[in-house]
């Protein structure tokens, strides 16, 4: 019976030789994670439980990042909480600023993460790992109290889609993209409760920066996880990074998918995601003249040293228009201080722009960039809700770092061709 | 009394892709009892929705109900304003698992969603797997698989935990009986 790499991974985790879409599983889980946001809940969750320990101390990794540097008295509260827990507990794996940066940049870039492992994280971005070749998908913070008491989750198989991107991709053309692209080809729930495996040649040529851009938004299309296959890139992303053991799985030639879409990157132009959803997508050659107030570079989705250099390359010997504001948002330290050895953060500076300590910041709406009444925002974060960013009638425009950088340059929306 | 008695109350309808932003702001989510996120339930919807969402008990949804952010302030905030089921043309997953989790019955029942009007009393019967309007129309559901159905007759998954929790130590055996429970 042949199966795809989800469905391979999920059976080896559950200790059975096959599964199919619709089972039922108890799986164990490698790596269980939880932020400033969802963590609090699951420790109350714990502490009533009477569990008294966890299960395996070295497979929770608590990262806080949503209302980092803390934000007001209420995050400092909430930190304070999770960082009392990590405490009590002896957890090897607590992180705050100074230590860490984003949950989704950090983990995979510190190896801990690997192909083959699967992942739950008590946040719906958790399917970034998908480009390292694991299984990873967000939940609540009750599933991730569960898996601290007992290691383990129950989890439905999924059906698979298989997106298959043929052709090179163009000039300004990343990850972001090409999920864009299908997002707005399926929907918003064009993949609710199904695996999206992304192949064909365009995505091979692609970084693990640009994977992991396209794996992290499977969610905005309704995603269970999305996946990527083990090739060299992969291999030479994990050799001497990833701390534990990994394991290539990979999908039977003949393994069933629900559905295939397949796209010709020819035809594929950077993408801008309109208001107020990420499957709203247009090419920029057809977003008309949508003016600016502010940029923002950063996030699970683009906070990468890829995704800053791309960024920059736009930027060096430019200057943001007047009146926009440029906020650039390193994803880890790591990256903040690769950008720093590269001149990077000097460029966005002398550009006009601000320079963020890693923090999820003003994606969720939290702080360091929140919008008035009537602004927009060309970001190239994950999500355009209705006042995600800020007030309910300001708007969100989601892109690639290339386009935003452009667009802050010329105040307007564009992509850097059009400087 | 758990979650699987019969349930019902008055509809409080919303459309396709109803994110979990707009049920609770991230701007809230510092805040976790149920009883104080509910002053800020469905504010991305604006005033007068959000006014009228606070006099109902039942939340009827189009398509891919609680799409986004994984917070389980969400189902929080529904349940904190009383809210006792929500009957849905389909769900996000997490939001899903989150309010299964939290002992708020999810139905997907796309038939019964685009049937209740807004304001309409609804009767939920979770046991019998049907959904009666005021006017009188009857729709049946899928029954809810196995774990589902045990954690909503448990009220939640948070008896759940207490047990597994008592549980845990044997695991380290190597056994599987852990799977015995879904």
């Amino acid at each position: 019976m042949p199966m795809t790499i989800t469905e391979k991974i999920l059976a080896a985790h559950a200790g059975l030789d096959r599964v199919e879409p619709g089972q039922i599983i108890m799986a164990d889980v490698d790596v269980a994670l939880g932020n400033d946001i969802t963590t609090p809940i699951a420790i109350d969750e714990f502490e009533r439980s009477g569990a008294g320990r966890l299960h395996d101390p070295e497979r929770l990794f608590l990262v806080m990042d949503h209302f980092v540097p803390t934000k007001d008295i209420q995050s400092a509260m909430q930190v304070k909480k999770v960082r009392d827990f990590a405490r009590k507990h002896d957890l090897p794996h607590y992180y705050e600023p100074g230590t860490a940066g984003i949950e989704h940049v950090f983990l995979p870039e510190q190896g801990f993460v690997g192909p083959g492992d699967l992942v739950i994280g008590a946040d719906s971005h958790t399917v970034t790992y998908g480009a390292l070749g694991a299984f990873s998908s967000g939940v609540g913070s009750t599933d991730l109290a569960g898996i601290m008491i007992t290691g383990r989750i129950w989890l439905k198989v999924p059906e698979t889609m298989r997106f298959v991107f043929h052709g090179t991709p163009r000039p300004w053309v990343g990850g972001k993209d090409l999920v864009l692209r299908a997002i707005g080809d399926v929907g918003v729930d064009g993949a609710r409760y199904r695996a999206m495996e992304f192949a064909g040649g365009a995505v091979d040529s692609l970084s693990m920066d640009d994977r992991f851009t396209m794996a992290n938004m499977a969610i905005e299309a309704g995603g269970k996880c999305g996946v990527f296959h083990v090739d060299e890139k992969t291999r030479a992303y994990v050799n001497g990074r990833c701390k534990r053991p990994w394991r290539v799985f990979a999908s039977d030639p003949d393994a069933h998918y629900c559905a295939v879409r397949e796209y010709d990157c020819a035809a594929i132009e950077p993408q801008v995601a309109f208001p107020h959803l990420p499957g709203n997508t247009r090419p920029v050659s057809l977003a008309g003249h949508v003016r600016i107030d502010q940029a923002v570079i950063g996030s699970c989705t683009n906070g990468r040293i890829g995704d800053l250099r791309a960024a920059a390359a736009v930027l060096e010997g430019r200057r943001v228009a007047p009146y926009v504001r440029l906020i650039v948002i390193p994803g880890s330290q790591q990256v903040y201080l690769q950008a720093l050895a590269e001149g990077l953060l000097e460029t966005f500076v002398r550009a006009g722009g601000v320079v963020s300590p890693p923090t999820c910041g003003p994606c969720p709406g939290g702080f360091m960039g929140i919008m008035a009444d009537g602004e927009k925002t060309i970001s190239t974060t994950n999500r355009n809700f209705i006042g995600r960013m800020g007030h309910t009638g300001s708007e969100i425009y989601l892109a690639n770092p290339a386009v935003a950088a452009a667009s802050a340059v010329a105040g307007r929306i564009v992509g850097p061709d059009a400087l | 009394m758990s979650a699987l008695d019969g349930t019902g109350g008055k509809a409080f309808k919303v459309g396709d892709d109803v994110n979990t932003d707009y049920i609770i702001s991230a701007r809230y989510l510092d805040v976790y009892e149920p009883e104080e996120l509910r002053a800020h339930l469905f504010e991305g919807l604006g005033p007068e929705r959000a006014a009228r969402a606070a006099s109902c008990t039942v939340l009827v949804a189009g398509r891919n109900l609680g799409c986004g952010s994984a917070r389980e302030q969400a189902p929080n905030a529904l349940k904190g304003a009383g809210y006792k089921a929500v009957i849905a043309a389909s769900a996000a997953r997490i939001f899903f698992r989150n309010a299964i989790n939290v002992g708020l019955p999810v139905i997907c029942a796309p038939d019964a969603a685009e049937a209740v009007n807004d304001g309409e009393t609804v009767a939920v019967d979770l046991a019998a797997g049907t959904i009666r309007t005021a006017s009188g129309a009857t729709f049946a559901f899928a029954p809810f698989p196995a774990p589902v159905r045990r954690i909503l007759e448990a009220g939640g998954m948070y008896p759940l935990l207490a047990e597994l929790a008592a549980t845990a130590g044997r695991d380290a055996t190597g056994t599987r009986e852990g799977a015995s429970w879904a």
